[in-house]
């Protein structure tokens, strides 16, 4: 990545313009071909002052920047897998301006000390970091952590992802405390116990490959009892990273009765299948393998069983994914989110049921999100609502390219495809099947609060 | 063995009977048949010679390992042992270096066995020459032990086409059962899976197979008749409420045979539990080719070995 360059939240505002770019800003129903010209950090009106280079910017997307949900920067105590800057630095390569930093870290971050002090730590880096902080004491599901403290610390929502609040009383309790704070309480959908021993995605596939099978019914069982405390308590869940169809339906019904319920979907439970684990490498919506004569041809010993598919939830099957990737489209799913989860080589380079679990995405979200466009499954105005404008709404951000706005986008070429590689990442960690893939729309310009947080050659000539 | 037998087989490695097409099956069964004869007239060949054999078990394995290693001596290979409790596995070395190490000292067939299913495949992207040979991963595959129960119901019915064959037990915790539906619907057989609920419904799908939990009328018409071993510490709260249920419910005995399939033969991958999926009678029934089973062991693994090692310097 000799060319490219990245920057920092406490750079100098930037002065930019950028001629002919394709403007597509979800929040004011823009899509038009015009000149964006930024200057000290602020999206102007009219022509370019006196001074400024106008870059010819013709072919080029600019859209809002784009905002995760869902990221684990794996600090602290993970430090080897990703640190806050090689975290924001692949946010910002992808596109992203801020993250929402998961707390299952070592330790957690379940108390406001913790927390102030990783938002501190993150002022320099290369996307603004947001907090989800954890639901209970040590993510243990039994006391809640003290969430007032911990919003006033900067906190923008609470959860024990990784796992699902252990105890419905006690996510009862947060869903309750939470109503007047106006936070969501942002649950990882699954029944431990129906869970246990899922090693991918229950059915055929996972039979035929000997491996243990996760049933649908573990996400649903947690989104129904969710729903039900929630409607009982008034107060808000965040479903994060949905990877069935079962639980959509639920969801709807109760926006329907008025419970305030939202929810994201991971690029990776929209795009790949469990027969990926199988070694099949074709997009849900692409014609791969038929899943029904999987059973009669021969494994591929260079990607059966990649450690890089083991993920939770799993990959979905074909028609879970189509029918998350259609909720996208139809504004049932609030989100895009990425579910980053950095992991070195040797939590990886092992027999499957011993992966760790978990798979890169901040670096390949847009790319994944495009190829769904090019397939027609997606509005591009839908696709980067769901990664930007919408997102941000649920934690306070605003998004928008009109005049006098803060500069906050991204600008991609959706003509120029890029190779997912180690080189080309820059994530502290690799870990994704999409390896030696190429994707659409190499991402040439981020611009995070007003400044330059990653610039392709765009801005700056090297 | 002739030309024609070792031009079909252009593989380096043994990983499942999945990838095997039905005339590279074919070709190993009839080599086994060859060198099991040869075997009895004392006049085996030696395609091993000079090459070392590495046997790295993970798991606890007598028929299987005892078997491996003698197919590979008495065709002139050298044996290493790993014994996995005395060695750096112990010390929590990976399956990777571990294999890394061997390949490195000069092993140039790894015969592994693994209690994680998809192991022989991270194995054989892992190593840079040697040939992985499966002898059996998780609850995925177990080759050849497969390719021996092919051959030696071949032998009993003549052929497998059009043959009806029915596996009995716990189908979802076995990686004979999922390489011997490979192998029987490649070579012809239709396969019924009969068992529990919850160790044959997630086979519902699977080409060439059918499933159901009624074992008599599953039974109905069959050629043959494998019964699965059943894990007894696995039974109790997976399955089955209790062994007592699975015996009355799917137990072979030879009064539900000669009501349902009097002629069928007899099968069972060993070891077995008497009493619980088979009666002791049924075992040493003139029906039963368990024996035979076992019998073809080496024969096969003979053949697959001979036929991987012919193909090692391509590599």
């Amino acid at each position: 990545m000799v060319m490219d360059r990245f920057g920092s939240l406490t750079d100098p505002p930037a002065t930019f313009a950028l001629a002919g770019v394709r403007v597509i800003d979800p929040s004011t129903n823009t899509d038009a071909v015009r000149d964006l010209v930024v200057a000290d950090g602020m999206i102007r009106n009219g022509d370019a002052p006196s001074g400024i280079p106008r870059i010819d910017a013709t072919g080029l997307v600019a859209a809002p920047g784009l905002c995760d949900l869902h990221t684990h920067l794996r600090t602290p105590g993970d430090e080897g897998a990703e640190t806050i800057t090689s975290g924001t630095r692949a946010a910002a390569h992808g596109g992203f301006t801020t993250v929402c930093a998961m707390p299952n870290t070592d330790p957690p971050l379940d108390d406001a000390l913790r927390v102030r002090g990783l938002l501190a730590e993150a002022a320099d880096a290369a996307a603004r970091v947001r907090v989800v902080a954890a639901a209970t004491r040590g993510r243990a599901g039994e006391q809640m952590t003290d969430h007032g403290a911990l919003a006033a610390a900067g906190a923008i929502g609470f959860s024990d992802d990784g796992v699902a609040v252990a105890s419905a009383a006690v996510a009862r309790q947060a869903l309750a405390y939470l109503a007047p704070l106006r936070l969501p309480l942002v649950e990882h959908a699954e029944e431990p116990i129906l869970a246990s021993g899922g090693q991918m995605r229950g059915g055929l596939t996972a039979t035929r490959l000997g491996l243990g099978g996760w049933p649908a019914s573990a996400e649903l069982a947690i989104v129904e009892r969710d729903l039900a405390l929630a409607a009982e308590t008034g107060g808000w869940i965040h479903f994060t990273h949905l990877a069935t169809a079962a639980g959509l339906e639920p969801i709807r019904r109760a926006r329907t009765n008025g419970v305030r319920v939202t929810c994201d979907v991971t690029p990776h439970h929209l795009a790949f299948t469990d027969a990926w684990v199988a070694g099949d490498r074709h997009f849900a919506w692409e014609n791969g393998r038929d899943p029904d004569s999987g059973a009669a041809a021969g494994l591929d010993p260079a990607l059966a069983y990649d450690g890089a598919c083991r993920v939770n939830p799993p990959l979905p099957t074909r028609d879970d994914a189509t029918a998350l990737l259609a909720a996208v489209a139809d504004g049932t799913v609030d989100a895009i989110a990425t579910d980053h989860a950095p992991h070195p080589p040797e939590r990886k380079a092992v027999p499957f049921a011993e992966a760790a679990p978990g798979l890169i995405g901040l670096e390949t979200a847009l790319g994944i999100g495009l190829t769904a466009v090019a397939a027609g499954r997606l509005e591009l105005s839908t696709l980067l609502a769901a990664l930007s404008t919408r997102p941000a709404a649920l934690i306070g951000e605003s998004r928008s390219l009109a005049a006098g706005s803060n500069a906050d986008l991204v600008v991609f070429d959706p003509q120029r495809n890029w190779r997912v590689e180690r080189s080309a990442l820059a994530s502290r960690s690799a870990n994704t099947p999409l390896l030696g893939m190429d994707l659409p729309g190499l991402v040439r310009l981020t611009v995070a609060a007003g400044r330059i947080t990653y610039d392709a050659g765009l801005i700056g000539s090297e | 063995m002739t030309a024609t037998q070792i031009s079909t087989w252009t593989r380096r490695h043994l990983l499942d009977v999945d990838e095997l097409s039905r005339a590279e099956l074919e070709a190993v069964l009839d080599l086994g048949v060859e060198l099991r004869g040869r075997r009895a007239a004392g006049e085996l060949p030696d395609s091993l010679r000079g090459l070392a054999v590495g046997l790295a078990f993970y798991e606890p394995s007598t028929r299987t390992r005892v078997s491996f290693e003698l197919a590979a001596r008495e065709l002139g290979g050298t044996v290493t042992d790993l014994s996995v409790a005395g060695s750096s596995v112990a010390k929590g070395e990976s399956l990777i270096d571990t294999l890394r190490t061997l390949e490195r000292t000069g092993v140039r067939m790894v015969v592994l066995r693994h209690p994680a299913s998809g192991a022989p495949y991270l194995a054989a992207r892992s190593l840079e020459r040697a040939a992985i040979l499966n002898a059996g991963d998780g609850t995925h595959a177990h080759p050849t032990q497969a390719l021996l129960d092919a051959l030696t119901l071949r032998e009993a019915l003549g052929s497998l086409d059009g043959a009806r064959v029915v596996i009995v037990g716990d189908a979802a915790h076995s990686r004979v059962a999922r390489s011997d539906l490979h192998a029987l619907v490649r070579l012809g057989a239709s396969v019924v899976l009969s068992g529990p609920p919850a160790w044959v419904n997630p086979f519902a799908g699977w080409p060439g197979v059918s499933v159901g939990t009624d074992l008599d009328a599953a039974l109905s018409g069959a050629d043959a008749v494998m019964a699965l071993r059943v894990q007894r510490e696995r039974a109790a709260g997976s399955g089955v409420p209790s062994i007592a249920e699975y015996v009355a419910r799917w137990g072979l005995t030879a009064e539900r045979l000669e009501r349902a399939c009097p002629g069928a033969w007899l099968m069972h991958p060993g070891p077995a539990n008497e009493g619980v999926e088979i009666t002791a009678e049924l075992s040493t029934d003139p029906r039963s080719l368990i024996g035979r089973q076992v019998e073809n062991g080496v024969p096969i693994r003979m053949a697959v070995m001979s036929l991987l090692a012919a193909e090692l310097d391509r590599w």
